[in-house]
């Protein structure tokens, strides 16, 4: 017995058969519960564990079918077009569902039925099991009017007209149930029929390709695990390669033994067909995950789709053509990425923008294959042979602050003391001026205009300082040292 | 001399031994800086060097001489940069313009950022073995136990296998054995002033500590000349130059135009 607190006064949100059986029912106060039956069991009610619950159960049974989503916060509708027979038959499909339902110790009843609302309503409104044909019509004219899940004044005024089931309605022409009930009634009613057919729409996207493998014997070996993905990315590639295409990403699922799931991806710079190459990705991306696959008691079934994929010529001759090195390349550039993640292997990209700390940003290396010219932003600007460098090698971000005099104001530094170390200069250029980049800044206030100075202190040592805002306004100016010159 | 010569042989049969039958390759290049080229005899390319700043300050020197060797050994190949995070935070965060700046277009790099030693290693020669890339620069935080005599040696023979040159920059660190073919020591140096006592070109003191086929113990001023490619001799002995000029006297500009001019021409001074 679950009950929550509704509108100040303890109710009951959920009760099992024994307690319905005892003539107790959702919306019934627990005082008056008790007061019928004095020794019911009550826990509060908590929603957000049940959809968590619900979302688990979901992904676990994405083993079925991987056309799976949720249906309203208690119930879960499956696709199983095309599925049934890997499993023995629709009676076998639901056999499977019950027993794996009742091993994670749920009450669940089910039903099949051509369309989703047809096998919905069956389910909470008939006595569940597997429809088809004609008797399904007939199943579904037995249920009552609520199956058609109407507002309560709606089902009310059908039960007032004397349409007590759905078979009055079915008998009916639409348009006049339209006129007075509204169109979503007809509509609702069509497809509780079984008359208009809607797709479930999947709580994952629906791979382009996908490859299952049920083990009779669950297994937990990392070994027998790269066996089985090995396998499977074999037949994935076979199919890609009847597509003309080649994979982006690979998604493994791991289904284990107790409801556990989890999917692991691998991306790749180019599409790929290479199986022995994917499969290294694989064991990569495996020996360096922070919480490692956990096999428990073991996974028994192992699923591997292609949710990305592009087009790839069938034939991988040609390769002379493009400069040697660049493939290998960009395979080392798709290993690290799968062991270290997207973020750590990047390339600088230039940007035009006149803030230092603009200048370049970090893209992940594999989105920018060596051939991708840079420079859609910006480009890289070409020093003047005669001058230094005048962008230091190393940046800090944010600038580091700092302590520095200046014998008269506005006039460059002749020592600063940072991290506790004094730096006596002996050579300063500059200021270059570089103003904020005012219409970025347009919600926040305008930082002040920055002046830079190039600066060696006597250890040979090259700075960039600058300071910010000017002397004589407020607020004072501050001092800071933005980079370091090789 | 005998002795000496068949010292050189026995060495030299020691290397093809070490190298466990792998065709040793005898390509080398320069630095283009005449006395230490005199000195190195030019140094292997398809091997591991390592580079150590002298202080934590003089990080960026010491990434500016590894730049420097990459540009000589590797010409237009690509490179994997692998830094450690911590190396970041402390010395700067590496900026796209200031490669640039040093002559090396930047979209040749691959940046690769790990946490952890260990990380940094296994990508270090996974990109060194692949045959893909020309050079593998790594900067390494602080002392750690990983970086052992075997893990340098695995990072040597994957530059061997890979024909690629890897570089070891060591920051925080003091110097340890390894199995590196040289093994500098690198701190910023005065640099020739320009106009108006502008700061110069990249200038480094450059410190050669081990050279495994026997080269002694040298130390140089290296100026870097981004537009030839090339290390010169430059600058001037820093001490020599503190005796010479005074602290800025605050924001006036001093005098200096002539003393640079004269340090042109000046003879090199040995360091260190």
């Amino acid at each position: 017995m679950l009950v929550e607190k509704v509108k100040g006064a303890l109710r009951l949100a959920a009760a099992n058969a024994s307690a319905l059986a005892l003539g107790l029912s959702p919306g019934m106060t627990l005082a008056d519960a008790r007061a019928r039956a004095p020794d019911i069991r009550v826990v509060t009610h908590r929603p957000e564990a049940d959809a968590a619950l619900l979302k688990r159960v979901l992904l676990d049974f994405g083993r079925f079918t991987p056309m799976a989503a949720t249906d309203g916060p208690d119930g879960l509708s499956l696709d199983v077009t095309g599925c049934a027979h890997l499993f023995g038959g629709e009676d076998g499909l639901v056999r499977a569902v019950a027993a794996r339902a009742g091993g994670v110790g749920l009450a669940v009843r089910l039903a099949m039925a051509g369309t989703p609302e047809a096998a919905r309503a069956l389910a909470r409104f008939g006595r569940g099991g597997i429809h088809e044909g004609d008797g399904q019509s007939q199943a579904l004219r037995r249920l009552p009017v609520a199956a058609l899940e109407l507002s309560d004044k709606e089902t009310q005024a059908l039960s007032r007209a004397g349409l007590k089931t759905l078979a009055h309605l079915a008998d009916r022409p639409t348009a006049p149930i339209a006129a007075r009930f509204g169109a979503a009634a007809a509509t609702r009613l069509n497809r509780v029929l079984g008359r208009e057919d809607a797709r479930i729409r999947p709580e994952r996207p629906v791979p382009l390709i996908s490859v299952d493998r049920i083990l009779v014997e669950p297994i937990t070996e990392t070994s027998d695990v790269e066996a089985v993905i090995d396998d499977l990315l074999i037949e994935v590639m076979d199919r890609l390669d009847l597509r003309g295409q080649g994979g982006r990403a690979f998604q493994a699922g791991f289904f284990r033994l107790d409801g556990e799931v989890r999917h692991i991806t691998v991306r790749t710079g180019r599409p790929t067909r290479d199986a022995a190459a994917v499969l290294r990705l694989f064991r990569e991306r495996l020996a360096s995950l922070a919480r490692p696959l956990d096999p428990g008691f073991g996974f028994d079934q192992l699923r591997l789709s292609v949710p990305v994929a592009d087009r790839l010529a069938s034939q991988q001759r040609g390769f002379e053509r493009t400069p040697p090195g660049a493939e290998d390349l960009g395979r080392l550039v798709d290993r690290l990425t799968a062991r270290l993640g997207p973020e750590a292997v990047s390339r600088f990209q230039p940007v035009a923008s006149h803030r230092p700390e603009r200048a370049v940003r970090l893209i992940p290396a594999a989105l920018a294959p060596a051939a991708v010219a840079p420079g859609e932003d910006g480009e890289w600007p070409d020093p003047d042979p005669a001058d230094p460098p005048l962008r230091p090698l190393q940046m800090f971000d944010p600038p580091q602050l700092v302590l520095a005099t200046a014998e008269v104001p506005d006039h460059p530094p002749n020592r600063f003391i940072w991290r506790r170390v004094d730096h006596r200069l002996v050579r300063v250029e500059g200021p270059e001026r570089i103003a904020p980049e005012w219409w970025r800044t347009l919600k926040r206030p305008l930082e002040p205009t920055r002046d830079y100075y190039r600066v060696e202190d006597q250890e040979g040592r090259r700075f960039w300082l600058f300071r910010s805002g000017f002397y004589g306004e407020e607020p004072a100016p501050r001092w800071f040292v933005h980079g370091v010159f090789a | 001399m005998r002795p000496a010569r068949d010292i050189e042989a026995l060495r030299e049969r020691l290397k093809a031994m070490e190298t466990d039958g792998c065709p040793t390759d005898d390509a080398r290049f320069d630095l283009g800086h005449a006395e230490a080229d005199r000195h190195l005899g030019g140094l292997a390319i398809h091997a591991l060097h390592e580079i150590y700043a002298a202080t934590t300050p003089d990080a960026t020197a010491a990434l500016g001489f590894a730049l420097g060797l990459v540009q000589r050994a590797a010409g237009d190949r690509p490179v994997v940069w692998g830094v450690q995070a911590m190396a970041g935070l402390e010395t700067g965060q590496i900026h796209g313009p200031g490669l640039r700046e040093l002559g090396l277009d930047p979209g040749r790099i691959v940046l690769v950022r790990v946490k952890e030693t260990k990380d940094l290693l296994a990508a270090g020669e996974e990109a060194l073995s692949c045959g893909a890339v020309g050079a593998v620069l790594l900067t390494a935080w602080g002392e750690s136990k990983v970086l052992s005599l075997t893990a340098t040696r695995r990072l040597s023979m994957a530059a061997g296998q890979g024909r690629a040159t890897a570089i070891l920059i060591r920051l925080a660190a003091q110097p340890q054995p390894s199995a590196a073919e040289t093994r500098w020591r690198v701190r910023g140096a005065l640099s020739r002033a320009l106009e108006a006592e502008a700061p110069g070109h990249p200038t480094y003191a450059v410190e050669l500590l081990r050279h495994r086929l026997g080269a002694q113990p040298n130390a140089w001023i290296m100026e870097w000349d981004r537009e030839r490619g090339v290390f010169e001799q430059g600058g001037r002995n820093a001490e020599h130059q503190q005796s010479q000029r005074p602290a800025l006297p605050g924001g006036l500009v001093s005098p200096a135009a002539d003393g640079s001019a004269a340090a042109r021409g000046g003879a090199v001074r040995r360091y260190g």
